[in-house]
């Protein structure tokens, strides 16, 4: 890797991580509606996992999108934007939180269905297959997905028609407040894709460069190997569920644990040091950078307009009534 | 113009439309080497080839995801599930996706879908397999429902769907397959979201479509024996719904019956009349009448089956309540 792709690895990384906690502020101050499920924590898994896509490569994701929404390109002011409801978001105010999606950018939202988006993702696999295309569809999902039927079926159908399909289960152990262990029959997610004789691996989400390394390999693997990959990548969100999270089901000695041991972003600022690739200045100043940035898309987003009330129906079909 | 079944004119219409675009394919359990479990796509898998007849697992949420997925990379699917019964399976798919993703979205997504299936009860297969859900589909913006009650219509109107931007649910009546009418030679799109009189009369206005329009027509038949002159208004399509016809027949009798196969509470009959007292009260002459299933699980047995389902005599006795 060069050495402004590094520097680019930190900067998404950062710039997800202020985006999430603007969120949080503006979610107090009743600008945001609705849920809003932050990434924080979890920078690591969307930053390397996207960075080993080629543009061809479609990405698909759940409702914690906002991270991936970045990495895959959406501006932070449209992101910010979208989650105040505004017509300059990516979704012109229609989907909030959950539903961010960039089709210019091949990402292909933001679904807040648990595991309903893993059909999709099969049929766009099949789509680029049936028209010739080398793309690979990344789709990425949380562990409680691998307990719909949806997930079965969706794993399925890729394996029986060899569809370009990197799977990406994001395990941070819980789904809402259920423990992996008290919903999945196996802890180890991957073991799932053995039973539709996928090829899978599992690897440390905290770690940014296991994770692009691990990625890069999987989506080379499906794309030469026209077949479904399983990818594991095993995480924590530092953060609840959701805004107002009470957060019974774990300890705060475990959250702090986390934290302190295994933050995404301080593990690879040691990373890049330790390997003498940047120094603390420079990172310093990208740091400086995302912060700067960040002010001034919340004041972009605060200043854009509302929707309009007679666009109401607007997008409601291609042909009108 | 040739007389054809029901069967032949949507599987002229779906072979018309993947002779023309080769981004049109189908999907579905057993659509291609069984040639479809009612015979609409026989002999499509030869021709096509299992590229474009596609035989898929049983899993009707990932029929529907897939054709979505598929239909946002550019092609134009067509989904098949074999009944409209197995749909519930693929409900998420259909109203939680497919009509929603184009609209949340801002427009970025473009569904060119086409959900084919079957409904209807009247085969001894119990509760289950006999159903008639479509309001429950159409119940949701976003999604298109279609369900056609002639052989002209299920063509021209299929054909339209196919071309169609828009996701559309095209509900089939399986009781109406064997049946025969005129199909216009050639190129015929008939365009979604109008309603048609399907015959013509002056005293009494019946709103039907799909099975029930086949019903009503034989009641029209005896009504006319005795001197009643009934029109008869095909809805075709359910949502958009197009009301257009019916208040303008309904302003010329002042009188309506409304006929459904589904079961009666919050279906067609309730929307088509909550419409016509509120856009048309000062016409009305008689209370509204509705024809629909009796609110039971259809049962198996054929006499109860028929009992339940609603019947020529049932329309007959309707239209000369409001008389």
């Amino acid at each position: 890797m060069e050495k402004n792709e590094y520097l680019e690895l930190f900067h998404q990384m950062i710039l997800i991580r202020l985006v999430e906690e603007q969120a949080t502020l503006l979610y107090q101050q009743g600008k945001i509606g609705g849920f809003l499920h932050l990434y924080i924590g979890q920078e690591a898994v969307s930053t390397g996992l996207i960075s080993s896509r080629h543009s061809q490569d479609r990405v698909i994701t759940a409702y914690r999108d906002h991270g991936v929404a970045i990495n895959c390109g959406i501006p932070v002011k449209i992101v910010l934007a979208e989650l105040l409801g505004k017509v300059t978001g990516c979704s012109e105010g229609r989907g909030g939180s959950m539903h961010m999606a960039d089709v210019g950018n091949n990402f292909w939202g933001g679904h807040a269905i648990v595991g309903a988006h893993l059909p999709i993702a099969a049929g766009m696999a099949l789509g680029d297959r049936y028209q010739g295309r080398d793309s690979v569809t990344i789709c990425m999902f949380g562990d409680g997905a691998t307990n719909i039927g949806y997930f079965h079926e969706a794993l399925n159908l890729s394996k029986v028609w060899n569809l370009s399909v990197l799977w990406v289960c994001e395990n941070n152990l819980y789904g809402m407040g259920t423990s992996v262990e008290r919903a999945s029959a196996v802890s180890e997610i991957r073991q799932k894709a053995e039973g539709y004789l996928i090829p899978n691996s599992r690897v440390d989400g905290m770690d940014v460069m296991k994770v692009h390394e691990a990625a890069q390999k999987a989506i080379e693997t499906v794309r030469s190997n026209r077949t479904p990959y399983f990818l594991e990548i095993e995480t924590y969100r530092f953060r609840g569920h959701s805004m107002g999270d009470p957060e019974r089901y774990r300890t705060s000695d475990e959250v702090k644990c986390w934290q302190d041991e295994e933050d995404p972003i301080g593990i690879y600022h040691k990373y890049l040091l330790d390997n003498k690739i940047v120094s603390s200045g420079e990172l310093d100043v990208i740091e400086k950078a995302a912060e700067q940035e960040v002010q001034a898309s919340v004041q972009f987003a605060e200043s854009s307009p509302e929707p309009l009330a007679e666009d109401l129906y607007k997008n409601l079909y291609v042909e009108m009534e | 113009m040739p007389r054809i079944t029901m069967r032949e004119a949507i599987s002229q219409a779906l072979w018309e439309e993947m002779e023309r675009d080769s981004n049109v394919f189908i999907m579905g359990e057993e659509v291609g080497v069984w040639g479809g479990s009612y015979a609409v796509t026989k002999g499509f898998y030869d021709h096509f080839g299992g590229e474009r007849v596609k035989d898929t697992p049983i899993s009707e949420a990932t029929i529907v995801g897939a054709a979505i997925g598929a239909a946002l990379t550019g092609l134009r699917p067509i989904a098949e599930l074999m009944t409209i019964n197995f749909a519930f399976s693929a409900f998420e798919h259909i109203v939680n996706q497919a009509a929603k993703l184009h609209y949340m979205f801002a427009g970025q997504m473009v569904l060119p879908i086409v959900i084919r299936t079957v409904g209807g009860g009247g085969r001894q297969l119990a509760a289950t397999h006999s159903q008639t859900p479509d309001v429950v589909f159409a119940h949701f913006p976003g999604l298109k429902v279609v369900s056609p009650s002639t052989p002209e219509d299920a063509k021209g109107l299929l054909k339209s769907a196919i071309r169609s931007d828009d996701p559309i649910l095209f509900i089939e009546s399986a009781t109406l397959y064997q049946s025969r009418g005129e199909v216009t030679e050639g190129e015929n799109l008939i365009p979604i979201g109008k309603s048609k009189i399907q015959r013509p009369g002056k005293d009494v206005t019946i709103v039907s479509y799909s099975k029930m329009l086949e019903t009503s027509m034989k009641a029209a038949d005896q009504l006319a024996q005795e001197g009643i002159d009934v029109e008869i208004v095909d809805l075709r399509t359910l949502r958009p719904l197009d009301m257009e016809l019916v208040l303008e027949s309904f302003k010329k009798t002042n009188r309506a019956v409304i006929v459904e196969e589904g079961w009666r509470s919050y279906g067609v009959g309730a929307e088509v009349s909550a419409r016509i007292y509120e856009e048309a009260f000062d016409y009305v002459d008689a209370p509204i009448q509705r024809v629909a299933q009796k609110e039971v699980p259809l049962p198996y047995n054929r006499d109860l089956e028929q009992l339940a389902l609603p019947q020529v005599e049932d329309v007959v006795k309707a239209v000369k309540e409001v008389l």
